[in-house]
């Protein structure tokens, strides 16, 4: 039953594929329905950018599906609350007016609700769940308010009336609206600080959701984000361009941050997913800020390296968390300091992971390379554009994603080599199982597609070039070069990724040949680990995630704000006698508590006053109502 | 075609070939300086050569990734060898940019940092984590200097920077440059793991970081991870000595100009082998918890080198 369940969302997510490949290559569409829903009906359309998203939700839904077969082992619970996630992903990017947009996104957003609450169990899902209600719901608020503010200004509630109208609005409408919807898509997108609600929801839910939601719905507030400011509000002041630049950099920043010194893996992968909204980010407001100083062929780069991250992102960080997933499924715990040695129980799983981990740190010949390869150049042109001002963003945009790229080496490294190498830590870990077959088909299906997206970008990008060039007016195609040779503004820079694993290849042949011509001994003794004499080697004398990331939180100190617990047990009869020591060593959010407790903590206080007028009798509401009413019409 | 497969050949001889003497020299060189005699400039080959004989010991713990790791490490060794403009500005892969190659080192120590972790012992544990703490914060350094340099070649490419400050040797004479020359060195000696920041004679469980992640390697495999961090030592230093002083590396590849080329590098390099066995004789090596400080001192440079370009145009 729940596999029917789970193939009639491959089904889904294979016709949204073909349906969003057709429109990002331009074939239009589109569907209205005027008398099922209220206020315009429901109103689809297809163009470019829409066709773009639906292809990315629908590929992303097609591994999560067929890896939900094997991870949930036929528990019926929750089927249907996937299927109405996956299906109201799919209307988002097609939405054609408020109403209907606004019943898809919320929709989005309720399924996820449950999806995340399905460990009944455990009270930190139903936390997770409230966060992520309160949050979704304060940016649907925002959302709500620019979408009517903007429907009350143009007269129209059809985002292509907005489109037509938004050029003809003053600036400082056009700047409020541009803000509220800006929230309102950060706080989906994760965006710090906003992102509060990620790192509980997406752990919470069962893998093959998080996998799509970390993957693809979190890529829906990039694209309300980029519709926004590159369709309904364009062209888009330069303020708002460096104003995503700098948001993406101190994502990008501070999610690594988190990330690296995270022990559970999957809010690991969590953290890491709020760095690379913030990657996207950095791509997406230099292509606003290229786009608002003319220079429009920079823009089409950035906004095409910033979409094949948004790409390559959904393919390796779904692959991360399926296999995060099959790692939580053998041993029962996500705690990296309990994992270890999985590599000899779940080679597949392992062998897909280290995959992954590479992909996400953009390490050569893989798919993250290139884009982030492709970021690095279009915003290290930003000295054609001749202001100061702007040319200090940039570079604050480069320091952040440069020191991005290699905190993100670091985390992976952490999570693949704690998680999977050397020796079991728990016996949990000593007992873990290879991944069911359809969990590894999933997980083999995305490592071939990171491969093949680092291999052949030459074929993907003038596609998403096309994408991106009538959404800053038109400009023209840049040159990329021929199918062999990425070129970058002529002589800028260019890679070719075939030739590049070519070389690699060869290179990785000759030490095997100069081996065997040098003559060298073949002869492999297996020994134990050498302990300094010790006589035996256990999994206690093996680094943690948390010593491993102990560097991180010393340079990082002022970051962090650790603080140190240490908690020790005398026996009663002496001192000099210790039964349990127990140290710690947390760290302490900045954004909670500078940003949240404070407006929490004053909402609080105005609830308290406005307990005053709430006396519970009835007679009193009225005569209430009767005042406000008798307020209006005196107003109106 | 022809011609790039010759000049990777060329490149890659010269390179791995090469790399075990420079290392050598400079350990002669830092002996003579402390005064003692020291071992002969060619011993690197003899510890090679020796190495090659003896059987390898792998621990029980460690998996197919321990395994695997020497032989990426000297593949992306070499690519980066062939990538840089050693004997000619033109090279075997010309679309290569100095963004590739960084990330050619990071596919590097991504491997051994893994493989540290494989063994299972906290010396491998400890070296790795230190490895990417320090790769992590010399990125940003890295990049600031290369922007820099692409702000004056127009270019990111690294033939295309050598060819274009040879033509303009002016170019290069400019505050900006010394000053992302002297972030690009302090980031050298991190990445290649010299002093102060790493001491490649030491095995004193408290301070090393390359030799911590390398412990457990032996015999052949031992043999490959001493080659490929010799390799990664010269492809610092010519890439400094190429990148930012330019002069004598020929445009053409013909026999002559490269074969002039070849000694112009070898001049370079033994400048900067003295230069760099002088500094290692003359600090001692930083707390671990210091070397943040010096890395942020080079992000500074390199912060300044890129507002010089915007100010001094």
């Amino acid at each position: 039953m729940a596999t029917l369940g789970f193939l009639a969302a491959v089904t889904v997510g294979v016709a949204a594929t073909v349906l969003g490949l057709l429109g990002a290559v331009g074939r239009a569409w589109t569907l209205a329905v005027p008398w099922l829903v209220p206020l315009g009906g429901l109103e689809l359309a297809l163009d470019p950018l829409a066709g773009f998203f639906l292809a990315l939700v629908g590929a992303a839904v097609i591994p999560a599906s067929i890896y939900a077969i094997g991870y949930v082992g036929g528990e019926r619970r929750g089927v249907l609350a996937y299927l109405g996630f996956v299906v109201a992903m799919c209307v988002v990017p097609l939405a054609a007016n408020v109403m209907t947009f606004v019943i898809a996104w919320e929709l989005m957003s309720l399924a996820s609700y449950f999806l995340v609450l399905h460990d009944r169990q455990a009270g930190a899902s139903a936390r997770a769940a409230w966060v992520y209600a309160v949050m979704t719901h304060a940016g649907l608020a925002c959302l709500l308010a620019g979408m009517l503010l903007l429907a009350a200004w143009t007269g129209s509630v059809r985002f292509a009336d907005w489109s037509a109208a938004g050029p003809g609005l003053p600036a400082g409408a056009r700047g409020l609206a541009l803000v509220l919807l800006g929230l309102g898509f950060a706080s989906k997108a994760g965006v710090i600080p906003l992102h509060v609600w990620l790192p509980l929801a997406h752990p919470a839910a069962p893998s093959h959701v998080s996998a799509l939601m970390s993957g693809v719905m979190i890529k829906l507030g990039v694209y309300g984000l980029a519709r926004a400011s590159l369709d309904w509000l364009a062209p888009a002041p330069t303020w708002w361009g460096a104003a995503v630049l700098l948001a993406g950099t101190v994502s990008a920043v501070v999610g690594i941050l988190y990330a690296v010194v995270e022990r559970d893996l999957k809010r690991l992968l969590a953290f890491s997913s709020i760095e690379n909204i913030g990657v996207i980010l950095i791509g997406l407001g230099a292509g606003l800020v290229f786009r608002a100083v003319g220079l429009g062929a920079l823009a089409v780069l950035a906004i095409a390296a910033a979409l094949y991250h948004v790409v390559n992102h959904a393919a390796f960080k779904t692959l991360l968390f399926l296999g995060a997933g099959a790692v939580v499924h053998a041993t029962g715990t996500r705690n990296m300091n309990r994992l270890g040695g999985l590599v000899k129980l779940m080679p597949w799983t392992a062998a897909c992971f280290v995959l992954g981990a590479a992909a996400i740190s953009a390490l050569p010949p893989l798919n993250g390379f290139v884009s982030e390869w492709l970021l690095f150049q279009a915003l290290l042109q930003n000295t054609r554009i001749a202001r100061l001002e702007l040319n200090l963003v940039f570079t604050l945009g480069l320091a952040g994603l440069a020191l991005t790229s290699g905190l993100t080496l670091a985390c992976f490294v952490k999570a693949a080599g704690i998680t999977f190498l050397a020796v079991p830590r728990s016996d949990a870990a000593a007992r873990a199982h290879e991944a069911a077959p359809s969990m590894r088909v999933a997980m083999i299906l995305l490592c071939v597609v990171c491969a093949l997206l680092g291999l052949g970008p030459t074929l993907v990008l003038p596609a998403l070039a096309a994408i991106a060039s009538p959404l800053v007016g038109g400009a023209p195609l840049p040159a990329l070069g021929d199918w062999l040779t990425l070129r970058v503004s002529r002589e800028f820079a260019a890679l070719s990724p075939l030739a590049l694993t070519t070389a690699l290849a060869a290179a990785l042949l000759a030490p095997v040949v100069l081996l065997r011509l040098a003559g060298a001994a073949r002869g492999t003794r297996r020994y134990e680990t050498w302990g300094c004499g010790r006589i035996l080697q256990t999994a206690r004398m093996e680094y943690t995630a948390t010593a491993f990331s102990n560097p991180f939180k010393r340079v990082f100190d002022f970051f962090y704000r650790s603080e140190k617990r240490l908690d020790i047990d005398f026996h009663p009869e002496s001192r000099f006698f210790v039964e349990r020591i127990e140290y710690g060593n947390p760290t302490r959010p900045i954004f909670e508590d500078w940003l949240y407790r404070p407006v929490l903590s004053a909402l609080s206080v105005v609830a308290r006053r406005a307990r005053a007028i709430q006396s519970g009798s009835a007679n009193v509401y009225l005569a209430y109502i009767l005042a406000a009413l008798l307020v209006l019409l005196v107003l109106t | 075609m022809i011609t790039d497969v010759v000049l990777a050949l060329a490149q890659a001889l010269v390179g791995a070939a090469g790399a075990p003497l420079l290392a050598g020299v400079l350990r002669t060189l830092k002996a003579r300086l402390m005064g003692r005699r020291g071992p002969s400039p060619w011993q690197p080959y003899a510890d090679l050569r020796k190495l090659l004989r003896k059987e390898a010991v792998v621990s029980t713990t460690t998996s197919w990734v321990f395994r695997v790791t020497p032989y990426v490490l000297v593949a992306t060794m070499l690519v980066a060898i062939v990538v840089v403009p050693v004997v000619a500005s033109r090279t075997a892969l010309p679309f290569a940019g100095i963004i590739l190659l960084m990330y050619l080192f990071l596919l590097g120590t991504f491997f051994l940092a893994l493989a540290g972790l494989d063994s299972g012992s906290a010396f491998g544990g400890m070296g790795s984590s230190r490895e990417v703490a320090v790769a992590a914060l010399a990125e940003p350094t890295v990049i600031l200097a290369v922007f820099a340099l692409a702000l004056r070649a127009d270019t990111t490419t690294l033939g295309g920077i050598v060819e274009r400050f040879a033509r303009e040797p002016l170019l290069a004479a400019n505050p900006g440059h010394l000053l992302a020359f002297a972030a690009f060195f302090i980031v050298m000696l991190a990445e290649t793991g010299r002093l102060p920041v790493d001491n490649p004679a030491t095995h004193l469980e408290l301070t090393m970081i390359h030799e911590a992640m390398v412990l457990e390697y032996s015999g052949r495999y031992l043999a490959l991870v001493e080659w490929a961090a010799a390799m990664k030592l010269f492809v610092f230093l010519t890439l400094l000595a190429n990148l930012f002083f330019p002069w004598g590396v020929p445009d053409i590849v013909e026999p002559v100009p490269v074969l002039l080329g070849l000694l112009a590098l070898a001049g370079k390099l033994a400048v900067l082998t003295v230069a760099l066995a002088g500094l290692e004789t003359i600090i001692a090596k930083l707390r671990l918890f210091r070397v943040p400080e010096l890395l942020a001192g080079s992000f500074a440079l390199a912060l300044l080198s890129v507002t010089a370009v915007f100010l001094v145009p």
